[in-house]
């Protein structure tokens, strides 16, 4: 069985808080929202804004990290292979098709994992970055020039922001089952090796 | 119990008694001792005095300043004029939807004035004698200005009104005068805590309860804890009393006074003592710049146990009952909700104020004002304001609601004369027409003869009985779908439904559902198509 190590201590350590500090701030987001009523709207904020806070923490630590071993080389988008892999998701993988990407140290996410994992740290997240940190120093405003600024322009900004974290989540946590068992990726994730199943073993084409 | 037990509980008690004896003492010691004058000793407050002009004549000869400092004061004048809408208000201008106006009904509603003997136009407002320094500074609770004499107390046993039989018992002006004071709660609340007719009907925030609230009414007058008189915040000098609601300090950004240091702002403000930033919550502090400290701080108003009156519907007046006579029915808690002279009320406890922007202007309807039965209700006061303007908070008031004769011919509020013991006096004789007559040739104001009834609006701040911060409202009263400011516009409150784009709210759930969706098809169609 052919086992590829994938994900380094820190990285795992940096997926998982990223994890739950993003759900977190989901449940409290959307309580802060108005969507339903859980914590309780006082507790939802400092819950949220605490949990905003860690994330930004983290992040500092998750680009120092990127930056020193260039990992950061894993998220420069490519088109090779980009077609067969969107084939693969839409057919091949009902038909038992192998996964025409096969991860590598290197190289470990596959080129549509690359596009959107960019546009989710470099689109999404500065979004939601962005509104939140206006929404947090709201009352600053005026004395950092931003007068002119509106709360609800803001807040509608984080709230798309929020869907759209929201329908990432739901297919990243759906596409985590589609490794060679349901559990590989997960358990790459945990443990750092993936299970690319007894074909990679036998090194065919791929 | 055993002749042991005995001595010890003696012994206890007259401990216990020694103490309290010892506490009392020291009271009054303190008290003494923040004055250096014994009014008791002054010969010329030896009285007797038959007049309340008699003891002013007294006072005058120490207090030089003291009429001279009254005539320059709203609470002599009766009458303002708001530099910025050029509006002549003042009690003897306006007309409100409770007894709607002073004109024509001076001999009973100035009882009220800290004035002797305001009984129509001649009152002679430069009369330094005819100045009321007892209505503010007895410190007996004994003096009394009883409706009907024009605001002078009675010196001795009178018949009242003439022929009726009614004794207004005299009161010893001599004993009030020697034992004068700085103002109170109850000098103050005199007047203020009945305003509208009677015990808490007018402001809502202000009425007897208030005379010796606990912590839980009042954070600050609590008589137990910081024991705050009305001066305390409203902090006068030469009698100027700061902090009138024709002219309300709607939003203060100034910070704390200090000592020494000259402030020019209103000191009855809530930020004169506890500054722009008094929460240890910092996220709170975010919220001073559009709330009025009062909209969290006064969850509710009327919370004493004296209800406030909301509303008063005069044209219901004039039913007498089964025998002909004049009548009160009260509800179960004996309030009156309809009187024969006054018509039907409604009382409230504990009532949630209602939110509005305001920038401290307030336009009044006048007399002569136009105003037409279609765009009741008729806003007695409005309070300007808005979310844009850079000068506006959001406010807790009481609107209290009326419905209240009018000229409908010369599409006018009126002047009616209701007290009285004349013909024309709508409290003895029922009539309208020769009330509002009557009340009109008294102001000057040219009347069509005809008497009809609109709805109308007044509204009071509410800035008094401040809960304790425990009891102040939370997050969740205002951050939610149909809370306290549900009708408030111009703001993005987070959590209140009404401000979110529909766009997003609908293309946002659609989008995860569709999310959802796809995957799950997806996930069945790799299980059904399973090899193995």
């Amino acid at each position: 069985m052919a086992r590829v190590y994938l994900f380094k201590p820190f990285e795992r350590f940096w997926h998982w808080a990223q994890a739950a500090l993003i759900i977190t701030m989901l449940v409290t987001g959307f309580e802060v929202h108005g969507t339903y009523k859980l914590f309780g709207f006082g507790k939802a904020v400092d819950y949220h804004t605490i949990a905003a806070w860690t994330l930004v923490g983290l992040w500092f630590f998750a680009i120092f990290w990127h930056i020193t071993t260039g990992e950061w080389r894993q998220y420069i988008p490519t088109t090779q292979k980009m077609l067969a892999v969107a084939n693969y998701y839409s057919s091949g993988i009902f038909k038992g098709e192998e996964h025409p990407y096969k991860p590598t140290t290197g190289k470990k996410h596959n080129p549509l994992q690359r596009l959107t994992y960019l546009a989710v740290l470099t689109l999404l997240s500065p979004l939601i970055w962005v509104t939140g940190g206006l929404y947090l120093f709201y009352a600053d405003w005026p004395r950092l020039g931003l007068s002119g600024l509106s709360l609800q322009w803001v807040a509608t900004g984080h709230t798309l922001g929020a869907f759209l974290m929201l329908a990432f989540l739901i297919s990243h946590l759906y596409l985590a089952t589609t490794g060679h068992k349901i559990t590989s990726q997960v358990m790459a994730m945990i443990t750092g090796w993936e299970d690319l199943g007894d074909d990679a073993a036998l090194g065919k084409k791929h | 119990m055993s002749l042991q037990h005995f001595l010890k509980t003696v012994f206890i008690a007259t401990l216990f008694a020694g103490a309290l004896g010892q506490a009392a003492t020291e009271t009054s010691t303190a008290k003494e001792a923040r004055s250096t004058a014994d009014h008791s000793k002054f010969s010329a407050l030896a009285g007797p005095f038959d007049s309340g002009p008699a003891v002013t004549k007294a006072c005058l000869n120490c207090h030089t300043e003291a009429s001279r400092q009254i005539h320059q004061t709203q609470h002599w004048k009766w009458e303002y004029k708001n530099p910025q809408t050029g509006q002549l208000l003042g009690k003897k201008h306006v007309v409100n939807n409770f007894c709607t106006s002073v004109k024509s009904n001076e001999a009973a509603c100035n009882s009220c004035h800290i004035g002797y003997g305001w009984k129509d136009d001649t009152f002679d407002f430069a009369s330094e004698e005819n100045v009321d320094c007892l209505a503010c500074h007895d410190a007996t609770g004994k003096y009394k200005k009883p409706s009907g004499f024009a605001g002078n107390p009675v010196a001795k046993d009178t018949e009242f009104p003439p022929g009726s039989g009614k004794i207004i018992r005299g009161i010893n002006l001599a004993e009030i005068a020697q034992k004068v004071g700085a103002t109170k709660r109850t000098t103050c609340g005199a007047c203020h805590f009945t305003g509208g007719g009677g015990d808490g009907v007018k402001h809502g925030d202000l009425d007897t309860s208030l005379e010796a609230p606990d912590k839980e009414l009042d954070v600050h007058m609590d008589v137990d804890g910081n024991n705050f008189s009305c001066s305390t915040c409203h902090k006068t000098e030469g009698h100027q009393v700061p902090g009138s609601r024709y002219a309300p300090t709607a939003q203060d950004k100034a910070p704390a006074h200090l000592r020494g240091k000259l402030d020019t702002s209103n000191p009855a403000t809530c930020q004169a003592c506890h500054g722009q930033a008094p929460h240890k919550a910092v996220k709170l502090n975010d919220h001073t710049n559009k709330l009025a400290c009062q909209t969290c701080h006064i969850p509710a108003f009327a919370r004493g146990g004296q209800p406030t009156k909301m509303t008063w519907d005069w044209s219901t007046a004039g039913k007498l009952d089964k025998d002909g006579k004049f009548q009160t029915l009260r509800d179960e808690n004996d309030y009156d909700t309809y009187m024969t002279i006054k018509g039907d009320f409604k009382w409230a406890e504990n009532v949630t104020p209602e939110y509005v922007w305001f920038n401290g202007t307030v336009n009044y309807t006048l007399m002569g004002d136009k105003i037409e039965k279609a765009n009741e209700p008729i806003q007695i006061n409005r309070f300007e304001g808005s979310a844009t303007d850079g000068k506006s908070m959001i406010w807790p008031v009481k609107v209290f609601r009326g419905k209240q004769q009018y000229d409908p011919v010369n599409k006018s509020l009126v002047i009616t004369h209701l007290a009285g013991n004349d013909d024309t006096a709508y409290w003895k004789n029922l009539n309208w027409v020769k009330a509002v007559e009557a009340g009109m040739a008294k102001g000057g104001v040219k009347f069509s003869g005809q008497v009809d009834f609109i709805e109308t609006e007044s509204i009071w701040p509410i800035t008094h009985m401040v809960a304790p911060k425990d009891k102040a409202l939370g997050c969740a009263d205002c951050h939610v779908s149909n809370g306290r400011l549900e009708k408030v516009d111009g703001i993005y409150v987070p959590g209140r439904g009404r401000d979110h784009a529909a766009w997003l709210e609908i293309g946002g759930w659609l989008l995860a559902a569709l999310t959802l969706l796809g995957v799950t098809g997806h996930g069945l169609i790799r299980l059904l198509t399973r090899k193995h």
